[in-house]
């Protein structure tokens, strides 16, 4: 940049990507995490702040021509130059996703992006982290040209628009150099308006009480960086761009030092990590992919197959059920449709990838057919065997279920080779998960061929070994069974739902199993205590089996523990729950039952169960299984999953309040080795 | 070539007029290269053993005129009467000798949805004679000619009519959906409490009108975006494109004062004066194309108001028959209509490549070669659409990497192409330009002398058309 500015030849210049897809994606994660100090991680901040506000200040004009994700650092370097040009296709997103990372955007994005943006703008994007589409960037000012990806010329599309863009941009560089184009951008009047206001000191204050409110209540304190964020922005616009950078660069390290932000990269990472293929490409790519059973996840399951272009049976056993399972699909990529992230068009043209039949025709073609059929052993064992007589040797046979052994299912098949375990999530449109479970039998191209499917549905993938409850159901039991044992307790629903939103539980232990189902629930307990034993104990299944026998299923019965009606927003307590409470109700022990200790029983019988999994290599790797507990059962992001957690925490702190509860309640508490050792030893750590 | 020197162009710091201008004349003459000198042809003739040959004997087309001028009060079947009756009155046939008729069009009047029909009871063919209407966007009329040709060659008819029309200064503004339901449900509703009832539900956005745009349904995208885009794939520059547009009006407007446009038919508009010419030839200066800025891409696109085909009305029509069956009725055909095809490619980015895709398939199915074509008439939609195709039929890459050919057919040489003036020029009706681009091919031919012409077009849907038109021996 240097030498644009030491040249007299040069009167402009374009930033531009050589890197096809991306801009700049952010800066250097590895570069903060190898700092040890706040003032480390400041001084980085300081630099980047430096380098920009050269480029701001730039008396010739710098374009950016942006294609591709142009994220953090890049989207700080974008609004530092004079004009920004995008391409408007659906890989180039601009946005500051620090916050996700649990820190703030370090090199002058909290100054510059509410100049730009106008302070309400900016404070969604700065707060939320999400990613803006070009044509919005647009509207919005962030970006001020958009220039069409273009189709095939004569060289490939991608290279040919780079091409253009750059072309674009240098028209448009030369025409600012020349003063012929205003970097001045002719504001809407609601823009107008806003900015307006914004120059009322008191309209600001209100703005900033409001939003700080707002985070309060969505973070429950338990986020520090939107706090921090609020904090700098106001620093900038209050008392003057010197405070805000100099707040900025300062609230960065802190941040960046921060359990919190530690946790959260390392979910980013184990994120990254579970978006790859470990197993390599299989033999056979699924083109063609049948699912058995239109229920709930049945169709969630065709819904993200056929937005991805795979052509997809969905069969059900009844015209109803199929009727059902294909208006969730529609309603699905309608619901995009009002969003505006699809157009009618494709919607019907995604539509179409997706055919409904009650028999099992085409099924001789299928690459992969997964069962989503209700949970019964013997259901699964005759499905799986009417359509082993039916498909292609080299065809996947895959079941959702998500406490059902594998290999049992798999008992009666003629290829056990070619059978496995998905485990999707419900709604499985929303639910980044995927757990794979794989059986001594399963071949390792089976495996590739559903880490393949997983990944072109765009799900996070952890891969198990065959279990009892795989890893994620199985670590959910045990505080499940706690949960119940908190509720026979005497503590209200309503508390418990507070005490674990409080700890980062993005839904509330009693919500949870009305989520679930009651009858779901009280399946997996039974199951899973019969194969596990004392350990899962706790709380009364009698409990769950009152539940069911009064018709208190949860939310698709309309009661659980609380009350569910269509259009009614806050949910009322289910009354008739306090008979069966009160005939159920142990006497609470006084020294494990503080609002903290209720909290910690519930997650040290969740981590303590996780680190066994690991122990007993049902779990290849500590960052799947912290994947797996964020993104499958939500744990806490803010602790990182219980492998973070533990490192994070302290082995032995965990250890600690492990003998603690297991003095009061018995061996459901009892530390497994795993954690011991790493307790014995505090430099051993699951994650690096 | 071009867009090495391009590419390192705008890599230098500073824009000088004097490099801008030296690029020029290279960017146009590396596609537009001269043919190679005459050579024999390669075929006699086109005729295939066991199929009727089928001649076309005349066409013709009431004037074009750019849309709110003279027509702007007609409705479309006046104009399609008007080129049937120009059509009889030109061949002098008697009418109940015609089987059947056929027209092309795309932006329907409601009223008149068979327009054929409408036109041809108007024009006072014989009841008996069934007719319908056809469409496929710019080549409705191809589409009305082919059916014709199948019907002919099945042996089901020996006389054909096929023409089209386009009345753009009239199109069809719709009310709302949410009003139309309205309507329709007051009209069912039986009490007055059922009609209050419906009227309270009126909401003051039911108001809002549904107007119809050149553009795609499934991509939603306007048809001078994608020609703005296409020109960019291509990297064919905004001087060519204007240099081009230039080309075709001042080849129209020589063609016009020569009187070469023979296929023009007076018409007497009720209640104005007779038109007698086309009225959207606009020779500009090369100054004055330059200072337009664009039309769709703002700011800096490269597809103008100028170097785009404006929107027009008017009609044609004309006589297709059995070879045999002409002859036995003393007429002098013009020329035989050969080989055709339709192609279609992805509407989002290939909208308008359809002369590329469609011209090696005519050709192959032919037996010929570029070579021997002695006259192209392409449809000209966009300048920067001809261009572009010229330089994809003109590139082996795309011919390997989307056409799925090994060699490029060639680009046509210019001094056979479009000599007449074209759509940029002349005008273009969705509905009717096919006819005017194969009666353009037939006079060529004879005038110019030489055996074979080629007609293409590009359409939206990125559906393509190309036939070849064999002139009928002196």
């Amino acid at each position: 940049m240097n030498e644009i500015w030491a040249s007299d030849q040069i009167r402009s210049a374009v930033l531009i990507s050589s890197k096809p897809g991306c801009f700049i994606a952010g800066a250097d994660l590895t570069m903060l995490a190898s700092c040890k100090t706040p003032e480390e991680v400041t001084q980085i901040s300081q630099e980047g702040q430096r380098m920009f506000e050269k480029l701001e200040k730039s008396t010739k004009p710098i374009v950016a021509a942006i294609s591709g994700a142009c994220l953090g650092g890049g989207l700080e370097l974008a609004i530092s130059c004079q004009y920004r040009i995008a391409t408007k296709d659906r890989k180039t997103v601009l946005g500051t996703p620090e916050v996700l990372l649990g820190v703030l955007p370090g090199a002058g994005g909290t100054q510059r992006l509410p100049r730009m943006v106008g302070v309400p703008a900016a404070f969604d994007m700065m707060l939320t982290g999400r990613n803006i589409r070009a044509d919005r960037a647009k509207k919005m000012g962030l970006v001020d040209q958009l220039v069409e990806p273009l189709g095939p010329g004569l060289k490939p599309p991608e290279e040919r628009t780079i091409e253009y863009l750059e072309e674009v941009a240098v028209t448009f560089a030369k025409g600012l150099s020349d003063k012929k184009i205003s970097i001045k951008r002719d504001k809407g009047l609601v823009e107008k308006l806003i900015s307006y206001a914004m120059s009322i000191p008191f309209v600001r204050q209100q703005i900033y009480k409001k939003v700080e409110e707002k985070v309060r209540k969505q973070t429950k304190g338990l986020y520090p960086a939107p706090l921090k964020i609020i904090d700098v922005v106001k620093t900038g616009i209050e008392q003057g761009n010197d405070a805000g950078y100099l707040s900025e660069s300062k609230k960065f390290g802190e941040l960046a030092m921060t359990k919190e932000s530690k946790a959260l990269m390392g979910l980013y990472h184990g994120q990254v990590l579970c978006k790859k293929n470990k197993f390599g490409a299989p033999q056979k790519e699924v083109k063609h992919l049948a699912i058995l059973g239109a229920g709930l996840m049945g169709a969630g399951i065709a819904q993200v197959s056929v937005d991805k272009g795979l052509k997809t049976i969905l069969k059900d056993a009844t015209l109803a059920g199929l009727g059902r399972g294909q208006q969730q699909v529609f309603k699905g990529l309608n619901d995009k449709v009002k969003k505006k992230a699809l157009t009618s068009f494709e919607r019907d043209s995604i539509f179409s990838n997706l055919t409904g039949q009650l028999d099992y025709k085409g099924f001789e073609k299928a690459d992969m057919v997964i069962e989503a059929v209700f949970e019964d052993l013997s259901l699964k064992h005759r499905v799986l065997k009417e359509v082993e007589a039916l498909i292609p040797d080299h065809c996947v046979f895959a079941s959702n279920t998500s406490a059902l052994p594998i290999s049992e299912i798999a008992a009666v098949s003629k290829r056990p080779e070619k059978v496995i375990g998905m485990h999707y999530f419900s709604p499985v449109d929303k639910m980044q998960l995927l757990e794979i479970i794989t059986t001594e039998k399963t071949s390792k191209d089976t495996t590739a061929s559903a880490v393949a499917v997983g990944l072109k549905q765009g799900k996070v993938i952890i891969v198990v070994k065959d279990g009892p409850g795989f890893y994620t159901t199985r670590c959910l039991a045990p505080m499940m069974s706690e949960v119940l044992r908190i509720l026979q307790e005497g503590v209200e629903p309503k508390k418990l739902d507070s005490l674990t939103t409080n700890f980062g539980f993005p839904v509330g232990a009693a919500t949870l199993v009305d989520e679930v189902g009651v009858d779901v629930a009280k399946h997996v307990a039974e199951d899973l205590g019969k194969a596990f034993g004392e350990r899962f104990g706790g709380g009364s299944l009698e409990l769950l089996k009152q539940m069911v026998s009064r018709g208190f299923l949860g939310r698709k019965s309309g009661k659980g523990f609380y009350i569910y009606q269509e259009g009614v927003k806050n949910k009322n307590v289910n009354s008739d729950m306090d008979g069966i409470l009160a005939s159920l109700k142990v006497p609470p022990k006084s020294d494990v039952s503080s609002d903290e200790d209720i909290q910690y029983r519930l997650l040290t019988r969740f981590v303590n169960e996780a680190v066994l999994c690991l122990q007993e290599g049902i779990l290849a790797t500590p960052a799947e299984g912290d994947i797996g507990a964020v993104f499958g059962l939500g744990f806490p992001p803010c602790l990182g999953g219980p492998f973070r957690f533990v490192d994070l925490h302290g082995a032995q702190k965990v250890v600690d309040r492990l003998r603690k509860y297991e003095a009061v309640y018995g061996k459901q508490f009892t530390p497994c080795q795993l954690l011991i050792d790493h307790a014995n030893s505090p430099n051993r750590k699951f994650c690096q | 070539m071009t867009s090495i020197l391009t590419y390192t162009f705008k890599n230098l710091p500073n824009t000088s007029k004097w490099a801008l201008q030296s690029l020029r004349p290279l960017s146009c003459s590396s596609q537009l290269r001269s043919a190679p000198a005459a050579q024999t042809k390669s075929k006699k003739t086109l005729a295939k053993p066991n199929i009727r040959n089928i001649v076309v004997v005349d066409g013709v087309r009431i004037p074009f005129l750019q849309s709110g001028t003279s027509y702007k009060d007609l409705m479309p079947h006046d104009l399609a009467r008007a080129a049937l009756l120009g059509l009889l009155h030109r061949t002098n046939v008697p009418k109940d000798v015609v089987d059947y008729i056929i027209f092309g069009t795309v932006i329907q009047e409601v009223k008149t949805s068979n327009v054929a029909r409408e036109a041809a009871l108007g024009a006072g063919f014989s009841y008996r004679t069934p007719a319908h209407t056809v469409t496929m966007a710019c080549i409705s009329a191809n589409e009305a000619m082919t059916t014709g040709i199948g019907l002919i060659a099945s042996g089901q008819y020996d006389v054909v009519v096929a023409g089209g029309v386009e009345l753009m200064s009239d199109v069809p503004n719709r009310h709302s959906r949410k009003m139309r339901k309205m309507m329709i449900e007051l009209n069912k509703a039986k009490t007055l409490g059922q009609r209050l009832s419906l009227i309270l539900k009126f909401r003051l956005n039911f108001l809002s009108p549904e107007l119809p745009a050149v553009a795609e349904f499934s991509t939603s995208e306007t048809m001078g975006h994608s020609a703005d885009w296409l020109a960019a794939a291509f990297a064919v520059s905004r001087l060519d494109q204007d240099e081009y547009a230039l080309r075709s009006h001042s080849l129209a407007k020589k063609a016009q004062d020569e009187g070469l446009l023979s296929d023009v038919v007076p018409f007497k508009v009720p209640g104005k004066d007779t038109v007698t010419k086309d009225n959207g030839i606009r020779p500009f200066s090369q100054e004055q194309m330059a200072k337009l800025r664009p039309a769709f891409i703002k700011p800096y696109g490269t597809v103008t108001a100028v170097n785009s085909s404006f929107l027009t009305d008017s009609a044609s029509a004309m006589r297709i028959m059995a070879e045999e069956k002409a002859l036995a009725m003393g007429y002098k055909p013009k020329a035989y209509l050969r080989d055709f095809v339709y192609v279609s490619q992805d509407p989002k980015d290939q909208l308008l490549l359809g002369p590329t895709y469609a011209i090696p398939k005519v050709l192959e199915k032919a037996g010929l070669t570029m070579n021997d074509i002695d006259a192209f008439e392409f449809h000209e939609a966009f300048s920067g659409q001809i261009l572009a195709n010229f330089k994809a039929m003109d590139s082996d890459w795309f011919a390997q990497n989307y056409m799925g050919r090994k060699t490029k057919v060639g680009s046509p040489p210019l001094e056979k192409f479009n000599n007449w003036g074209g759509s940029l020029s002349l005008g273009h009706l969705f509905g009717a330009t096919g006819c005017r681009l194969v009666m353009a091919a037939a006079n060529r031919l004879r005038k110019e002398g030489g055996q074979y012409g080629l007609v293409a077009a590009c359409a939206a849907g990125g559906q393509g058309h190309a036939m070849i038109v064999e002139a009928y021996p002196k």
